[in-house]
């Protein structure tokens, strides 16, 4: 993926993406483009329809109209397996690890997509279904090493400090071999130091070939390592561009920054 | 320097809990192998035996349910259902029946195809009542696969034609091996080897069968709770909707779970089929499968050793205990001295009489008791075990985390 120049190629491309809940209109026709390799972040008041957003990209919704594009293939109302399988991961907003596996364990979870066993290599431990075994359990531990958390590796995802277990989440997203990354609010509840060091994580991750788009909250953070930046307001586009610019946009400024910005 | 001190004590309860599932693997294992010859040796008859076989067939059963309920955290109503169409798949092709069927021709296959062939079909069925109905979640799948277990006993009952309905299927074929080894340990003066071996209605037979049939699937059961599958069932049972977006195709894995459990107790349903000679449909009422649930969840939901002691307990309890105690009381109390207590006089109905008519409350009164004090069963899985130290734990890694941040 890296030898892909930025700037060229779209990864995911949204046309007039809409999603109605009865009468309440969550996504309103949003179109926007998301190029291999960038930092893409989306922003916006509580209530704007960015997790929504994401949903409708990961297949937990099917939009009500429009069209989502991801690596050149239409997939427009696929499961979330399907989506998963074809390298879109995610993370979420409310933390949703499983709680009762090791934290080892939530990372193979995430290979899960990656391997070959069928039912009779388990049922019989054929050799074939151990070697895998052992080259995930590896893989998984080079995962948690990568986030910095291999120290939990043994531990239950819900006795993880909050900071590792969004890291974990992190982990277990990297494990399906995504080419996009969906991070929703990652540095939720984080301390400053801790953001600064998600933002070396999210550095870390693109120079694995990895294309981030993140929901975000934090504007120092968001315009500390994305790229380009769009603004929801009320399920509507309000404006895209570059940091420097969305931050001096007016209409960005009223809606989501407040008069005070 | 706590953070590694900690991480030590850690490793050290994971060895020891791990430890003690061999332990009571180990100790099953034994006791399974010393049973018939102390029992015959102690008594000097098969009873004891011949109950230990039949308590075998719960044990699978609490086994197979274990995948669905403890392992993929689907709650299964119906599992007699499946318990029923393995009993009956044997007793069809095994005995005289379909001779007085529209067929007109009486099937005399193996056991050891039937078994295998009842377990295929109790899978297919497993499939079959999954596929539409797994996209339903919590209390609507235990709806649905109450009404599955009410509906197939219902159909065995009615396709009087086939089944013989309330006459039930009798004379079901019995077992046979080209060769057989008996010896002291089933009440035989000496070692020998007998040739055309039937099984006919030989307890110990039946219980070296079942116990060899139950180490084959706690093997099978372990294989597949630390694999792909395993772990993709309960991601599912910890969290469906992550589960999905980390790619589980959650509608065939759920499918997967409920067909492999389904084939456990059709697998358990062959061997009823030939061990009891007689089949019929009020053998896999409601309380079959509450039963086994019971089992399950008493035992320690999701881990398998723990489960095959629930089911054993469950089963003395409910065969042995509490089926003895009129008689048990009776005697207790005339060897005291207190036999007027057994005289029915006015509104007392007699000792031994009101235990006969209090045995399921008392049952129901120890069910409450264990469950209040001990909630995550007998021998938990290490999860459940989590679950109560959760808050002890939190604050050390706090503590731990602290230590690398500083």
């Amino acid at each position: 993926m890296s030898e892909a120049p930025a700037g060229r190629d779209s990864i995911l491309e949204l046309t007039e993406l809409t999603k109605r809940f009865g009468g309440l209109l969550a996504v309103d026709s949003v179109s926007l483009q998301i190029k291999r390799g960038e930092v893409f972040a989306l922003i916006g008041p509580n209530g704007a329809g960015k997790t929504t957003l994401f949903n409708s990209v990961t297949g937990m919704f099917r939009p009500t109209s429009g069209r989502v594009v991801f690596d050149g293939r239409v997939i427009t109302g696929s499961k979330p397996h399907e989506v998963a399988r074809l390298g879109i991961a995610r993370t979420f907003q409310n933390i949703r690890l499983f709680d009762f596996m090791t934290a080892v364990d939530n990372v193979k979870v995430g290979r899960h997509v990656r391997m070959k066993a069928k039912v009779w290599d388990s049922l019989f431990k054929l050799p074939r279904e151990r070697h895998e075994e052992e080259r995930v359990t590896e893989e998984a531990m080079e995962l948690l090493r990568f986030v910095g958390i291999a120290r939990f590796a043994n531990h239950y995802a819900r006795n993880l400090p909050y900071g590792q277990q969004r890291r974990l989440e992190i982990a277990r997203a990297l494990a399906t071999e995504p080419k996009l990354l969906l991070l929703d609010e990652p540095a939720a509840g984080f301390t400053p130091q801790e953001k600064v060091e998600l933002m070396e994580l999210v550095r870390k991750i693109l120079t694995r070939g990895i294309t981030v788009f993140l929901i975000e909250h934090d504007m120092k953070l968001v315009m500390g390592i994305s790229e380009r930046i769009v603004v929801l307001d009320h399920g509507e586009k309000i404006a895209e561009g570059p940091p420097e610019e969305v931050r001096k946009d007016r209409r960005v400024i009223e809606a989501y920054l407040g008069k005070s910005a | 320097m706590p953070a590694a001190r900690s991480l030590w004590s850690r490793l050290h309860l994971r060895e020891r809990i791990r430890d003690r599932d061999t332990a009571v693997y180990g100790v099953l294992l034994i006791v399974a192998l010393l049973w018939p010859m102390a029992t015959i040796f102690a008594t000097g008859d098969t009873f004891l035996t011949s109950q230990a076989a039949h308590a075998g067939t719960w044990v699978l059963l609490a086994v197979g349910l274990n995948v669905v309920v403890g392992f993929a955290g689907l709650l299964d109503l119906g599992y007699a259902a499946f318990f029923a169409i393995g009993a009956y798949s044997y007793a069809l092709f095994a005995s005289f029946q379909l001779a007085s069927s529209p067929l007109h021709h009486a099937y005399h296959l193996p056991f050891w195809l039937m078994l295998f062939v009842g377990m295929f079909v109790a899978a297919a069925f497993g499939a079959i009542l999954g596929f539409p109905t797994l996209r339903l979640r919590g209390d609507y799948l235990a709806i649905v696969t109450l009404g599955f277990g009410e509906i197939v006993p219902q159909l065995f009952l009615n396709l009087d034609q086939w089944t013989g309905g309330i006459n039930a299927i009798g004379s079901i074929d019995q077992p046979s091996l080209p060769a057989w080894i008996t010896g002291p340990w089933a009440g035989a003066n000496d070692i020998a080897i007998v040739r055309d071996f039937n099984f006919s209605f030989d307890p110990v037979a039946y219980y070296v069968l079942i116990v060899i049939l139950i180490i084959g699937a706690v093997i099978l059961v372990n294989n597949l709770h630390r694999s792909r599958l395993g772990r993709a069932w309960m991601a599912i049972r910890e969290d469906e909707v992550a589960a999905a977006a980390m790619g589980i195709n959650t509608v065939t894995t759920k499918l997967l779970a409920f067909a492999i459990g389904a084939s456990f107790s059709g697998f358990a349903g062959a061997y009823y089929g030939a061990s009891f000679g007689l089949v019929s449909p009020d053998s896999f009422l409601f309380v079959v499968s509450v039963t086994v649930l019971v089992m399950v969840v008493l035992g320690g939901m999701g881990n398998i050793a723990g489960v095959i002691i629930g089911a054993i307990a469950i089963y003395f309890l409910l065969n042995s205990v509490l089926s003895s105690l009129p008689a048990n009381l009776q005697s207790l109390s005339n060897a005291i001295g207190l036999g007027w207590l057994n005289n029915s006089n006015g509104a007392w109905p007699g000792l031994s009489e009101l235990a006969q008519r209090l045995q399921f409350l008392l049952y129901g009164l120890i069910l409450v008791l264990m469950m209040l004090l001990r909630p995550q069963g007998i021998f938990p899985s290490r999860i459940r075990e989590q679950e109560l130290k959760h808050a002890v734990v939190t604050e050390e890694e706090t503590v731990v985390e602290q230590a690398h941040a500083s």
